[in-house]
């Protein structure tokens, strides 16, 4: 168990410039969840802390030891594979010892701590088999085995559900939070699933190109997204985006759709006219009669509890709606819908950053 | 999935199969087949007539002190052929196998070796360690050693050892490489995780998941010094000095065309016949169970 703090970590694979200087620092026994879309550079930052990429800049710091210069062996720390990498001519057994017997723990202590892992994970019955003949979530419980009879002071998890199935994966997810919480260990997990990193992390870092576009916890990341890439990653369907200019003394946006809404939790700075970016979630605009915005229906998903609505505003700009599941509106149909103005988040039209009051 | 063929009639499947039985037959069976009926033939000191004398020849063979240090002669040489060929040939593997500048120069080079013939490479061979003229011959001497493999017999299976191994490194390197590759890098990365030092990992990992590939290639290596290094041997040793680099292969061409001593070394070759279909055997049965795990 320990702290970890990574320090302007940057990392070039040549010319090109995977991880522009990330600064994390983690407490003792918190789980951090990477998330961003594919390439934006989670993997890389994970194997530097591990230790199996050298960082081109940057240091990361274990427990207070500086290890940027140390080898993987040299970390304390454990890993799990998105392709579980286990030990294919060793049994289960085998596997979770190998550590252990390189570490020279005495025998008896070795088989106590593995007994008591697949004890937790339940795959007792499983130990003499070898990793082909076990199944997908099997040997996913298995390098879950590994990483934790080695207590060590850092867990690191790379995408480690995403060869499962939805079922699988959603109880693995519930599963790894319950020991992780249990074990209390430190712990960096790195997904691209959105919904994998709001149940799980203690605090979220959403990566985008190689930059932390914000690191907060889930509900701050939900209700005060940072920019418009942060805002449109995280949730699903992804919010909506209007474009807009800020009305004389900053109380709310005039929008290109043809109407205006009130800013309710204060008045932002600027000069009138200034282009604004306004956020809205799918589900933060109900239908209402008198509604001012005139949603023109191109496609219509019922999901059964809920129905998605995806259209044109005035503006020609796309929108989706989630609507209720006895709602069903047929394309081409022009749907008026509110604007619930507690939920607006605004944003720079020129540089996309959150603006506050 | 495997697509299968039906043909209609009888002929056809037979008419595209006649190439490959013909060729069998003719330059297989036909061949073991003179051999065997050879090897229980005893010809008369002129060689004009031949009167059956069932497994005699075996018998006799069996007894022959000369038929049975060659046969340790082939144990020790097949055996250290292969186990230079494939620890040599796993040492460059594991280097290639790293990232390192030029390796794509280091490969082709190191494939060169298994394209040159064996009697070209054997007299290159006899250049280099000729006790008389040989580059490194002269260098060894410079070291205090006694260097001449005409009289001793020692020194003269190092050599031919050395030489019939140095061809088959390259097949060993492209297999091991090919194997090395295969290896998941997450795999290695676990341990190294795990603790392991960069040697453990060969020892505990690389080694372990590579044996499929060492077990083909020492059957296949075996079956090499045992067949196929007549030319290297012809050329350095003639199987000298005093028969210590005469093999079994070696002695069935001495005794049969030397010696024109028909009966025996047909035996002898029948003998040879024998042991090359226990070693394919041997090596069928394990790829099915694919070694290991
Ligand atoms: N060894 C390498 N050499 C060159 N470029 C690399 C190397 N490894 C990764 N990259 C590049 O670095 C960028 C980030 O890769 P990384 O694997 O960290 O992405 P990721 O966020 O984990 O993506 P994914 O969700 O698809 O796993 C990618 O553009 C990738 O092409
Ligand atoms: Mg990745």
């Amino acid at each position: 168990m320990a702290t970890l703090e990574i320090q302007g970590v940057q990392k070039s694979f040549g010319a090109t410039k995977v991880l522009h200087g990330i600064d994390l620092a983690v407490a003792d026994g918190e789980m951090i969840v990477v998330v961003g879309p594919s390439g934006c550079g989670k993997s890389t930052l994970l194997r530097i802390v591990a230790g199996l990429e050298t960082a081109t800049g940057g240091r990361v710091i274990i427990g207070g030891q500086d290890v940027t210069l140390r080898e993987p062996k040299d970390r304390d720390i454990a890993m799990v594979f998105q392709n579980y990498a286990l030990y294919p001519h060793m049994s289960v057994y085998e596997n979770m010892a190998y550590g252990l017997k390189i570490r020279g723990l005495p025998r008896e202590e070795i088989r106590a701590r593995v007994q008591k892992a697949a004890d937790m994970l339940a795959i007792a019955p499983l130990l003499d088999r070898r990793p082909r003949q076990l199944s997908g979530g099997q040997r996913q419980r298995v390098a879950m085995g590994r990483a934790i009879v080695r207590e060590p002071k850092l867990f690191l998890f790379d995408e480690p559900l995403s060869n499962l199935d939805a079922k699988l994966r959603v109880q693995m997810r519930a599963e790894i939070k319950r020991l992780q919480r249990s074990l209390g260990v430190t712990s960096l997990y790195v997904t691209h699933d959105q919904v994998e990193a709001m149940t799980l992390g203690d605090r979220l870092v959403v990566m985008h190109g190689g930059v932390a576009e914000q690191i907060a916890t889930p509900l701050d990341i939900w209700n005060r997204p940072a920019n418009i890439f942060v805002a449109g990653f995280i949730g699903a369907p992804p919010m909506n985006f209007l474009a807009g200019t800020l009305l004389p003394g900053g109380t709310g946006a005039r929008l290109d759709a043809g109407f205006e809404v009130g800013f309710l939790d204060g008045a932002r700075v600027g000069p009138a006219g200034t282009r604004l970016t306004i956020g809205i979630r799918p589900e933060h605009v109900p239908p209402a009669a008198d509604g001012p915005l005139k949603l023109t229906v191109d496609l219509v998903e019922p999901l059964g509890g809920e129905t998605l609505v995806h259209g044109r505003v005035p503006s020609d700009e796309s929108l989706t709606a989630r609507l209720p599941g006895s709602m069903h509106p047929v394309a081409g149909a022009v749907l008026a819908l509110a604007i619930q103005p507690a939920q607006v988040h605004v944003f720079s039209g020129e540089t996309g950053q959150r603006l506050d009051r | 999935m495997r697509r299968r063929v039906i043909f209609r009639g009888k002929l056809l499947p037979y008419l595209l199969l006649a190439p490959q039985i013909a060729i069998t037959a003719v330059f297989f069976f036909w061949p073991a087949g003179m051999a065997i009926m050879q090897s229980m033939l005893r010809e008369d000191p002129f060689g004009l007539r031949s009167t059956f004398v069932g497994l005699e020849n075996f018998a006799e063979l069996f007894a022959d002190p000369l038929y049975l240090g060659a046969f340790s002669n082939t144990l020790v040489f097949s055996g250290s052929v292969a186990f230079f060929s494939i620890a040599v040939g796993l040492f460059l593997a594991v280097l290639a196998d790293k990232q390192i500048r030029g390796a794509n120069l280091y490969k082709t080079l190191l494939i060169w070796p298994y394209a040159i013939a064996p009697a070209l490479s054997a007299a290159l061979w006899l250049f280099l360690f000729h006790p008389a003229i040989g580059l490194f011959a002269r260098i060894i001497r410079g070291y205090g050693v006694d260097w001449n493999y005409y009289i001793n017999g020692g020194q003269a299976m190092l050599l031919v050892t050395i030489a019939a191994a140095w061809k088959q490194v390259s097949y060993n390197f492209i297999f091991f490489l090919a194997g090395l590759q295969a290896i998941p890098k997450s795999v290695l990365e676990a341990a190294a995780i795990d603790g392991a030092s960069e040697t453990r990992r060969f020892w505990s990992i690389v080694f372990p998941l590579l044996s499929p590939t060492t077990f083909f290639l020492l059957v296949v290596n075996l079956v090499y010094a045992f067949f196929d290094t007549f030319g290297a041997i012809h050329a350095l040793t003639q199987g000298g000095p005093a028969k210590a680099t005469e093999t079994l292969i070696y002695k069935v061409y001495v005794d049969g065309v030397v010696n024109l001593n028909l009966g025996s070394s047909a035996a002898q070759s029948v003998v040879l016949m024998v042991l090359v279909i226990m070693l394919t055997a041997v090596q069928f049965r394990y790829i099915e169970r694919k070694v290991h795990y």
